[in-house]
């Protein structure tokens, strides 16, 4: 019955797809470059397509995140580059002390994020990894997952992996993840019973009361929500789909989330990464 | 009795109409009239500004909006259906290029917003235009 | 409190006379005082930019009053034509007092 009840409400919920919603077929193009929004999925995935968030929002909001003073991510990601050069901790180092310019050593990174870390033997997202360099070089106290230095930090570096593929690694190691996060992406939660995939693989692209549906991507994040006026995180964003769906949120930073994140980043790669980008 | 949801809803609403519960509301024509009055010194008359929006906000909390009202001094606008109607004040010079400014605005609903511009002769025209914003979303 | 960073998009170089579009933000919360404290059902205090100012070699060119009502991290756009090289200055304005500014030189010719 809790079942039908659901199954009930997410169908009254689906509303048809307007034109004047979302442009997608736009082309996400910035400086001459182009950004893959759109690639044939590759074999045994749900999808024939993925598609990247960016396509989901109206034009003006996709206009705006090709202009990078436009974008208010983008302030973000500039205070991430102060950050970069600030000197935090008992240490008496800055960021920029062993990792130099950013732009060279952290290119590629939020592109295969979240990965192993042989260190500490376990899945470790980008702010798992900022704060264990914090810890460990800086003896600096660690950042709290959604403060602004992290969100400022994370955007900026992501910011040196733009353009490039998503390319996460699922075997080895993080195979045991991917299945958990699997696993987590299937399952019923909470008092709307319903699973990750009964929007985001059934139903993107249709109406979820104000939403137009995406397929929740992880290519954008860290992003500027203009629900948020803010910044947030991929696992604020989880946490907030949780709550919607009257499920108690697993916390931020836990293995649960960092599971998922790891399943759903596997579902994208091949999309460029957008971060910091902006979304509805 | 039992007291259930349904009852608690319909007391709540029978209590907001007689007033003895308060309930956001949106600005009240009166105070839209008064802003409006407050910097036109009058009724302004329609036309000479542009509002340049969306027709569909993707989301109500930051609304691009443009106006423009070519040798205007300054533009006043005003978001009708919010819980106050003040906005912003733009304030041009000689050095201006164009009687232009941007920003992004709160809307807390479907409404109009109004512009209201002021020529230095202190005449003023005005222009008003409606954005749908819709309400409820997901992702917290 | 997140750290407040104000940034503009100024060419350096103009031609005197030609309209020259003028891009400022600045990263503020503009708290409108209609939130509510979700633990203690308080009104968090209201704590926007309320003015903005921008002048050139001392001169007011454009300024805005701000309202609750403006969007988080304001952005403010507009145009000026000059016809001198000069120094453009951007001032924000916080509830609270305090004040964060910017200034750009820009080559006219």
């Amino acid at each position: 019955m809790k079942r039908f009840i659901a199954l009930c409400a997410v169908g009254l919920l689906t509303l048809s797809v307007s034109d004047a919603v979302a442009d997608e077929d736009a082309e996400l193009v910035m400086d001459g470059q182009k950004f893959v929004t759109k690639l044939k999925a590759p074999e045994g995935s749900p999808f024939d397509e993925i598609i990247s968030g960016w396509r989901f929002r109206n034009a003006e909001t996709q206009a705006l995140q090709t202009d990078d003073f436009e974008n208010p991510a983008m302030i973000f990601a500039q205070y991430g580059e102060d950050l970069w050069e600030e000197v935090d901790g008992a240490a008496g180092k800055s960021c920029a002390d062993c990792h130099g310019d950013a732009s060279e050593s952290m290119k590629g990174l939020r592109a295969v994020m979240p990965k192993w870390h042989e260190g500490k033997k376990t899945l470790m997202t980008l702010e798992d990894h900022i704060n264990w360099s914090r810890e460990e070089h800086m003896k600096a106290k660690p950042w709290k997952w959604e403060s602004q230095e992290m969100l400022a930090m994370t955007a900026y570096i992501s910011l040196q992996s733009r353009g490039m593929p998503v390319a996460v690694k699922t075997d080895g190691p993080a195979a045991e993840w991917h299945a958990k996060g699997k696993e987590l992406y299937y399952q019923r939660v909470g008092q709307l019973d319903i699973a990750c995939a009964h929007c985001h693989e059934n139903n993107f692209g249709n109406m979820i009361r104000a939403d137009h549906l995406s397929q929740g991507q992880m290519n954008g994040f860290p992003t500027y929500r203009l629900k948020w006026q803010g910044m947030g995180s991929i696992h604020r964003r989880f946490s907030g789909c949780m709550k919607n769906i009257r499920a108690t949120p697993y916390k931020r930073g836990s293995d649960e989330f960092t599971a998922l994140e790891l399943y759903l980043a596997s579902r994208g790669n091949g999309l460029s990464v957008e971060a910091p980008s902006l979304r509805n | 009795m039992e007291m259930t949801r349904r009852d608690l809803f319909a007391l709540a609403a029978g209590l907001a109409a007689v007033g003895l519960i308060n309930v956001p509301a949106d600005a009240s024509t009166d105070e839209l009239q008064a802003a409006i009055e407050k910097f036109a010194g009058g009724t302004p008359k329609t036309g000479g500004v542009e509002i340049t929006a969306p027709e569909i906000a993707e989301n109500g909390n930051t609304v691009p909006i443009e106006v423009d009202a070519p040798g205007a001094a300054s533009i006043l606008v005003l978001a009708a259906g919010n819980p106050r109607p003040g906005v912003a004040t733009f304030h041009f010079s000689k050095m201006s290029a164009e009687s232009r400014g941007a920003t992004r605005i709160r809307l807390a609903k479907t409404q109009e917003v109004v512009a209201v511009a002021k020529m230095a002769d202190g005449s003023t025209t005005m222009a008003r235009r409606e954005i749908k914003v819709t309400i409820g979303g997901c992702g917290g | 409190m997140s750290k407040i960073k104000p940034r503009v998009k100024v060419p350096r170089k103009a031609k005197a006379g030609e309209a020259v579009t003028i891009k400022t933000l600045i990263s503020h919360p503009m708290e409108s005082g209609q939130r509510k404290d979700k633990k203690t059902g308080d009104l968090i205090p209201r704590k926007i930019i309320n003015k903005f100012v921008a002048s050139y070699n001392g001169e007011t060119v454009f300024s805005a009053d701000l309202e609750p009502a403006v969007a988080a991290n304001p952005y403010i756009q507009f145009s000026v034509k000059l016809s001198e090289p000069g120094t453009m200055r951007f001032e924000w304005t916080d509830d609270d007092g305090s004040t964060y500014d910017v200034e750009k030189k820009i080559k006219v010719a």
